[in-house]
C-alpha cells in the first residue's frame, strides 16, 4: 500500500514538474507577446516609405535567402543548409496563395520580432529573428510596404527536410526558451549616436552574427553580440572574427577604407570572396555611406579578443612550395606576395593568409574566384580554380609556403586539411 | 598644335622607362606582366579553357574564344543561375552581374584565333555516312531537324546564340550530348537540345561526334549572320535580339 502511494505520489510530482517546465517553455516562448488587434485597412504606401522600406530589407540582407539562384526576387525556394537538415526560405512576393499577400502589418512585425508566422506558428531559427527582433516597429512596417508592393508570384514554398526531433515546435519551443527572447534595440546614451545606428544594423538587420559567431550542438550563436568568428555549419567557409587583430578586426584601419570594402567588396588591406560576396552584392553596396560608416564606427569600436599573440611558425618554407608558387601564383601575386593594388590581394602580411583557420585559403586555391561585381568595382579580376590542377599534397605544400614566407609566420596546412575541405566543398 | 621637343623626350623617356619596367617585371616572374585589360581579369577562365580560351589539351573543357557573344552569355547565365549544375562554374560566376557576363561573353566572342587540326576519322563508311545524313539532313520520320539548319551550313554557327559545331573535341561533344540526354546540361526552356539529344540513339551521338570532331575549320571561319530559313525548332536560348538573352 505505502509503495503504491509512495509511486503514485512521485509519479504525481512528476508530472507536475513536467506540467511546470512545459508552462515555462510556453511563457519563456510567449513573454512580452501582445495579443494581435483587428487589422486595420493598408494606407497606400508613398515613395519615400518604400524606398526606406527597400533600404531596410537590403539591410537585412533579405534576397541573400529569399531568392533562389536564377528565381524570382524575393520568391523563396532557396536552400538553408544546416547540420540539422535543410529549412527552405519562404515566399515574400504578394501572392495571396504562396506569399505575403493575406499578411496584415502586424503579423509582419510579430515575424521578426517574435519569429512566428501568420497562424502563430514558431519560425526557424535559420530565419535571424534573434536579430531581426531588434527591429524597431516603423522599421518592421517600412519593411512590410515595400515587400507588398513588389510584383506576386506564385511559388508555393517547400517543406524543410529536418530529421525529429528538430522538425517538431515542440523542439522549437525549448530552442526558443532557452536562446531566444525578444528584445528592441534601445540606443546607449554613453555612446555617439553614429555607433548606436551601427549597432543597430550590425545587430539587428545586418545578422552579422548569424555568420561571426560560433554555434554550438543546438546551432545557436554566443549572441548577437558576438563576432569572434565561426565556421559556417556545411558551407565550410570560416567567418573570421570582427574583434580579432588576427583576423578581421578593423579597429586599426581608416573608416573609410571600412566602408569601401562594405560598398565595393575590395579595399587596400581586404577583398571580400565566398559566401561575405553575397553580403556585398545582395545588401552593403546598396547602403547608404552613413550607415556604412556607422556599421564601420561600431565594428571599430569592437573589443579585441581572441589570440593576441604572435604564433610560432612551425616550419620554414619549402622548396616544393616555392616552385609551386613560381608555376602558378607569382604571376598575379607577385615576387614578395605583394599582389596589385585593386586587382590582386597582397599575400605578405594578409590576416586571410595567416589566420588559424585555413579553410577559405583552400576553399580560394580549389575553387578560385572573383571578388563580388559593384558599381565600385565593376569589372573585377579574378583568380581560376586550381582543383584540377593541383593534388592535395601541392595544394597543402603551396599554402604552408605562402603563410611562411615574405614575413607571414603561420603554421603549415596539412594534406589531410585540404582534402577534409575538398571532400566537403565537392 | 605642336608639341614642345622637351614634353615630347621626356614622355618618350618615360614611355621607355615603363617598357624596360615592364621588361623586367615580366623576366622576374616569367609572365606577362600586369595590363588593366579584359584578358588580365579573364586568367579566371583560361586557367581551365586554355590560353586566351583556346581550349585545354584534354577536351574536357571547351573552347570558348570566337563563340557567339549570345551563346557564351546564355551559357554563363545558366551556369550563375544553376540550370548548368556544375559547382566550380557556378561559385565561380555567383559573384558577377549581367552586366559583366556580357562584357565576359562579348570579350571571349571577339578572340579571332587559329582552330587546332582536326581529329583524324577512324570511322567505317557506313557509319560516316549515318553521321554526314543526321548532321546535313537530320531524319524526318523522328521529328529531328537537321544540326545544319540552325548551326549553319558550314556548321560555324549562327550569331548571336548558335555555337559552332565544329573545331571541337569529340569527348567533349559526346559530354554535351550525354549531359542533355540525362539532364545535367538544362538550358532555357524549351530546351530545344534535350529534346534533340534524347531523340538520338546512343551510337548515332558517338558516330555524329567523331564525324564533327574530324571536320576542318575553314580558315576565317565565322558564324554566319543570321538564320538562312527559320529554326525549325524552338529554343528558350534563342531570342529575337542579342538584348533579349534570358535572364
Amino acid at each position: 500500500m505505502t509503495l503504491r502511494r509512495t509511486l503514485r505520489n512521485a509519479g504525481l510530482a512528476a508530472l507536475a514538474a513536467l506540467l511546470a517546465l512545459a508552462g515555462l517553455v510556453a511563457w519563456l516562448n510567449l513573454r512580452g507577446e501582445e495579443p494581435l488587434g483587428p487589422t486595420s485597412p493598408r494606407a497606400p504606401a508613398g515613395a519615400e516609405l518604400l524606398a526606406r522600406g527597400e533600404m531596410l530589407t537590403r539591410a537585412g540582407d533579405c534576397a541573400g535567402c529569399h531568392t533562389a539562384r536564377g528565381g524570382h526576387f524575393y520568391a523563396g525556394g532557396r536552400a538553408i543548409e544546416t547540420p540539422f537538415g535543410n529549412v527552405f526560405a519562404s515566399n515574400l512576393t504578394p501572392d495571396a496563395e504562396t506569399g505575403l499577400g493575406r499578411w496584415s502589418a502586424d503579423e509582419f512585425w510579430r515575424a521578426l520580432h517574435h519569429g512566428r508566422s501568420k497562424s502563430g506558428r514558431l519560425l526557424y531559427p535559420a530565419f535571424p529573428y534573434p536579430n531581426f527582433t531588434r527591429v524597431g516597429r516603423a522599421d518592421a512596417d517600412a519593411m512590410f510596404a515595400y515587400l507588398q508592393s513588389l510584383p506576386a508570384v506564385a511559388q508555393p514554398n517547400r517543406e524543410p527536410t529536418l530529421g525529429f526531433p528538430f522538425n517538431t515546435q515542440a523542439a522549437l519551443a525549448v530552442w526558443r526558451a532557452l536562446y531566444f527572447r525578444p528584445e528592441v534595440h534601445v540606443d546607449d546614451p554613453g555612446r555617439p549616436a553614429e555607433w548606436n545606428r551601427g549597432a543597430y544594423l550590425v545587430e539587428g538587420l545586418g545578422h552579422c552574427n548569424a555568420c561571426h559567431s560560433a554555434r554550438n550542438v543546438l546551432g545557436a550563436t554566443r549572441g548577437t553580440l558576438d563576432l569572434q568568428g565561426g565556421l559556417i555549419p556545411v558551407q565550410n567557409w570560416y567567418a573570421p572574427s570582427l574583434s580579432s587583430p588576427r583576423e578581421a578586426s578593423v579597429a586599426a584601419w581608416p573608416k573609410r577604407e571600412v566602408v569601401q570594402l562594405l560598398k565595393t567588396g575590395i579595399a587596400p588591406q581586404g577583398f571580400v570572396m565566398g559566401p561575405m560576396s553575397e553580403v556585398v552584392v545582395n545588401s552593403t553596396q546598396y547602403l547608404s555611406d552613413a550607415d556604412l560608416a556607422a556599421m564601420a564606427s561600431y565594428l571599430q569600436a569592437l573589443p579585441p579578443a581572441g589570440e593576441l599573440e604572435e604564433p610560432a611558425a612551425a616550419r620554414a618554407p619549402s622548396a616544393r612550395g616555392a616552385a609551386l608558387y613560381k608555376d602558378h601564383c607569382v604571376a598575379c601575386h607577385g615576387e614578395r606576395g605583394e599582389g596589385v593594388p585593386a586587382a590582386y590581394p597582397a599575400l605578405s602580411g594578409s590576416r586571410a593568409v595567416t589566420m588559424r583557420s585555413t579553410a577559405n585559403l583552400v576553399h580560394i586555391v580549389l575553387e578560385g574566384g572573383f571578388p563580388p561585381a559593384t558599381s565600385g568595382n565593376p569589372r573585377p579580376f579574378g583568380m581560376p580554380p586550381f582543383a584540377p590542377v593541383l593534388q592535395d599534397a601541392d595544394v597543402a605544400e603551396l599554402l604552408s609556403f605562402v603563410r611562411a614566407s615574405w614575413g607571414n609566420r603561420a603554421a603549415p596546412v596539412s594534406a589531410l586539411d585540404v582534402a577534409r575541405h575538398r571532400a566537403a566543398g565537392s | 598644335m605642336t608639341k614642345s621637343p622637351r614634353r615630347l623626350a621626356a614622355r618618350v623617356a618615360a614611355r621607355l622607362t615603363l617598357c624596360v619596367a615592364a621588361a623586367t617585371a615580366a623576366s622576374a616572374a616569367g609572365a606577362a606582366p600586369f595590363e588593366d585589360t579584359m584578358a588580365q581579369r579573364m586568367l579566371a577562365c583560361t586557367g581551365c579553357h586554355g590560353p586566351e580560351g583556346r581550349a585545354a589539351p584534354d577536351g574536357y573543357y571547351p573552347r570558348i574564344a570566337g563563340k557567339p557573344a549570345g551563346y557564351l552569355l546564355n551559357q554563363l547565365l545558366n551556369f550563375r543561375d544553376g540550370r548548368r549544375p556544375y559547382a566550380l562554374m557556378s561559385n565561380l560566376l555567383a559573384p558577377l552581374n549581367d552586366a559583366y557576363l556580357r562584357e565576359i561573353a562579348a570579350h571571349f566572342a571577339g578572340l579571332d584565333l587559329p582552330y587546332p587540326a582536326p581529329a583524324t576519322l577512324d570511322l567505317p563508311a557506313a557509319d560516316r555516312a549515318l553521321a554526314a545524313r543526321l548532321v546535313a539532313e537530320g531524319d524526318p520520320a523522328r521529328g529531328l531537324p537537321a544540326c545544319t539548319a540552325c548551326h549553319g551550313a558550314t556548321m560555324t554557327g549562327t550569331a548571336p546564340f548558335v555555337p559552332g559545331l565544329i573545331g571541337l573535341p569529340r569527348d567533349y561533344l559526346n559530354a554535351q550530348l550525354g549531359a542533355w540526354r540525362n539532364g545535367k546540361r538544362v538550358a532555357q526552356a524549351p530546351d530545344c537540345m534535350a529534346a534533340i539529344a534524347n531523340k538520338l540513339a546512343p551510337d548515332e551521338v558517338g558516330r555524329i561526334s567523331s564525324w564533327l570532331a574530324a571536320q576542318p575549320v575553314p580558315a576565317g571561319a565565322k558564324p554566319a549572320a543570321g538564320f538562312a530559313a527559320p529554326p525549325p525548332i524552338a529554343c528558350g536560348g534563342v531570342a529575337a535580339s542579342a538584348d533579349q538573352a534570358p535572364r
